[in-house]
């Protein structure tokens, strides 16, 4: 396998909750709780979970854009945490994000250029002034909008369009890591597989690595290499796509999978249905154990007591965190 | 209640009561015919609506498909009558629910009709339902109105309603807020919202986009049962593909304002009729399957004051021809039952 890009290791992160007019921390909402991942040098590592699950805080602490509480970020082999927000400035240039919204990402007042062009004057090096123009007009015929529109303004452009801008400002710096946030849940279908296509064109054709976090399990099923499944905070299952996809071992997993819908009417009551009672609980106070076990129907009395580690279990060939993991098939049809 | 309007549809009606009364039950539950609605926008009119027909019978659902811009959702808010005109305005067609025009019915006759026979459920519940306002007062309100209920019936029924939508500890809930309950809590209360005056037709409009998959999955299966217990007529409103591959008898395609395709929902899936349809299906990724590269449709779904000449998908569509920019196709019929927009069908069937 190729060398690890990125790794992150037991990473936390926890926003206090405040009271009172002194503002005193009464508790803390565990956002991102003991986490750890590597991203391999050229793949894509999906990370799907509900919404206010912290996927998108986990996506946050790993390019740096918020402190993690603590825990170790390393990007090849330079630890993040902790360091000096000039040095930090500097090695963003290799970690960009794309975010969901293509509509409040984009400042509505500054032209596509300026947009695209703007990582420049934080990076100087990268390209010298004579040159960004030609620099951006390059970068928009990467991501297949017309190098002519380099003075337009985003309300101009369609959703998909603006998110190939977004896209546009990620590749700027030419950057080994693109954190994708939700690139695609905005788009309309018939959009979203242009900006799937493109994402995957580009990262063979610059060897990025991807990490792409989505709720759409069809989507990161499609682009992804390894799937990373996270709960309340935690990761629960993390294997390669077939493995999670085929051979999906922990509960929560398998209840995501039944829950997606598959376009084939032929597959209705054939398809194993697990539907999951009752509410996401709060992050704040999550329960003991094992924090699924709420809405779990496996969860016996251990599952309260011990937190189940994300490990290889027996009959299982990649990491989960279940006392009970066992494999159940279900995205196929069980006839 | 002007009563005159309620005779030239039928038989005499007290204005209370005006939904049983003059309804022809032989008729089907609701027929859509030709329906156009035009914007009035700085660009020019735009045509949201461009003659759109189908027909819904009691305990079938009927999934309208299309991308944002399709006219999907204004078809239905014409139907319910709660387009804000202007801008809108309904330049023609007919909305037969079992036999009545309700176009051709003054407001008070309109508004009787919605909750009574016609609810609809909306895809953000938090900004349709009325935030300074408990969730029992609002259901209890349309007990209030439209059944003379004293305030302590409505709150007896605003609790059975909660209930019955699966809303643990309703009696308590009743009191809250809409901003306390969850995401898919709201949406139930939105459903038990719709249901109140048992209504013969159920719009929902993207019921489950704004939600979770696993809370999506209830909510559709709260609305599955509750159409089968009731024998409602459920038209389903989504960009979702599998949603309604999972759930819908029927399925009408939707670009730019007009139906392009319309079938049973197996034929539809197994062999699409229109390019349009077509393309859709396979530029999706399948939870299923592992997918090579997506088959995406190219370019933009067209401007609705500026629509292309001829077949509105043909400067998109893999099939086009010098005809398709020529001559707008009409809704071929490819097998009984079974309608396409498209001049080239059988090319598209056998690809």
């Amino acid at each position: 396998m190729s060398e690890v890009i990125l790794a992150a290791t037991d990473v936390r992160k926890y926003f206090p909750i405040t009271a009172g007019v002194l503002k005193r921390t009464v508790g803390h909402v565990q956002a991102v709780d003991g986490i750890s991942l590597e991203l391999y040098q050229g793949e894509t590592l999906g990370i799907v979970g509900e919404s206010g699950c912290g996927k998108s805080t986990l996506a946050r602490v790993l390019m740096g854009l918020i402190p993690a509480t603590s825990g170790s970020v390393k990007l090849e082999g330079e630890e993040l945490v902790g360091m000096k927000p000039s040095r930090l400035r500097k090695i963003r240039r290799d970690v960009q994000i794309i975010f969901q919204d293509p509509y409040s990402s984009l400042d509505p007042r500054m032209t596509v250029g300026k947009i695209i062009g703007e990582p420049f004057e934080i990076h100087a090096e990268v390209a010298p002034k004579g040159e960004r123009r030609r620099k951006v007009q390059e970068l928009l015929e990467v991501v297949g909008l017309s190098p002519e529109h380099i003075n337009r303004y985003p309300h101009q452009f369609s959703g998909g369009q603006r998110q190939r801008i977004g896209i546009a400002r990620a590749l700027a710096l030419r950057p080994k890591v693109i954190i994708c946030d939700e690139p695609v849940s905005a788009l309309d279908i018939s959009v979203q597989a242009q900006v799937v296509n493109l994402l995957e064109n580009l990262q063979s054709e610059f060897g990025l690595s991807y990490i792409f976090v989505a709720h759409d399990l069809s989507v990161v099923r499609h682009i992804s290499d390894r799937v990373g499944v996270m709960y309340l905070g935690k990761m629960v299952e993390l294997g390669t796509e077939d493995q999670i996809y085929e051979r999906p071992t922990h509960p929560y997993t398998q209840a995501l999978l039944s829950a997606v819908p598959v376009p084939d009417p032929g597959l209705r009551g054939h398809r194993k249905q697990i539907v999951l009672t009752g509410e996401l609980p709060s992050a704040a106070n999550p329960p003991s154990g094992c924090r699924f076990r709420t809405r779990c129907w496996k969860a016996q009395s251990v599952c309260a007591e011990s937190e189940p580690a994300l490990e290889v279990r027996d009959g299982g060939d990649h990491p989960s965190a279940c006392h009970f993991a066992e494999v159940i098939d279900v995205t196929h049809a069980a006839y | 209640m002007p009563e005159s309007d309620i005779l030239q549809a039928g038989t005499p009606a007290d204005s209370k009561a005006v939904a049983s009364l003059y309804f022809d039950t032989t008729a089907p539950l609701l027929d859509v015919q030709e329906l156009r609605v035009d914007f009035q926008t700085k660009e020019g009119v735009a045509h949201a609506v461009n003659g759109v027909s189908f027909t819904l019978e009691a305990g079938r659902t009927l999934g309208i498909l299309g991308e944002s811009g399709c006219g999907k959702s204004v078809t239905a808010q014409a139907i319910m009558g709660i387009l804000d005109s202007p801008p809108a305005r309904v330049v023609g067609g007919k909305v037969l629910l079992s036999g009545v025009d309700l176009l051709t019915l003054n407001e008070d006759a309109r508004r009787q009709i919605r909750a009574n026979r016609i609810g609809m459920v909306f895809q953000d519940a938090l900004s349709a339902l009325n935030p300074v306002f408990t969730v029992g007062w609002q259901l209890g309100e349309l007990f209030r109105k439209h059944r003379d209920f004293s305030r302590k019936q409505a709150k007896q029924e605003a609790v059975r309603l909660l209930d019955l939508v699966g809303i643990p500890a309703a009696g308590q809930r009743v009191d809250d807020f809409p901003h306390q309950f969850s995401g898919g809590m709201r949406q139930r209360v939105m459903i038990a919202m719709a249901l109140a005056l048992d209504p013969n037709v159920i719009i929902a409009d993207e019921p489950t986009t704004a939600l979770d998959v696993t809370v999506q999955a209830q909510i559709m299966k709260l609305l599955a049962d509750l159409q089968a217990e009731r024998n409602m007529g459920l038209i389903l409103i989504t960009h979702d593909i599998g949603v309604v591959a999972d759930v819908a008898d029927d399925i009408c395609v939707m670009y730019a304002g007009r139906e392009v395709e319309k079938a049973d929902v197996y034929a539809i899936y197994d062999s699409p009729a229109h390019p349009y349809t077509q393309a859709l299906l396979e530029s999706i990724p399948r939870v299923d399957m592992k997918g090579q590269q997506l088959a995406s449709i190219q370019g933009l779904p067209p401007n609705l004051t500026s629509m292309p000449s001829g077949c509105a998908f043909h400067p998109r569509c893999r099939f086009a021809r010098e005809r398709c920019r020529e001559d707008t196709p009409p809704l071929y019929t490819v097998t009984p039952g079974r309608l396409s927009a498209c001049h080239f069908f059988q090319e598209v069937l056998d690809s």
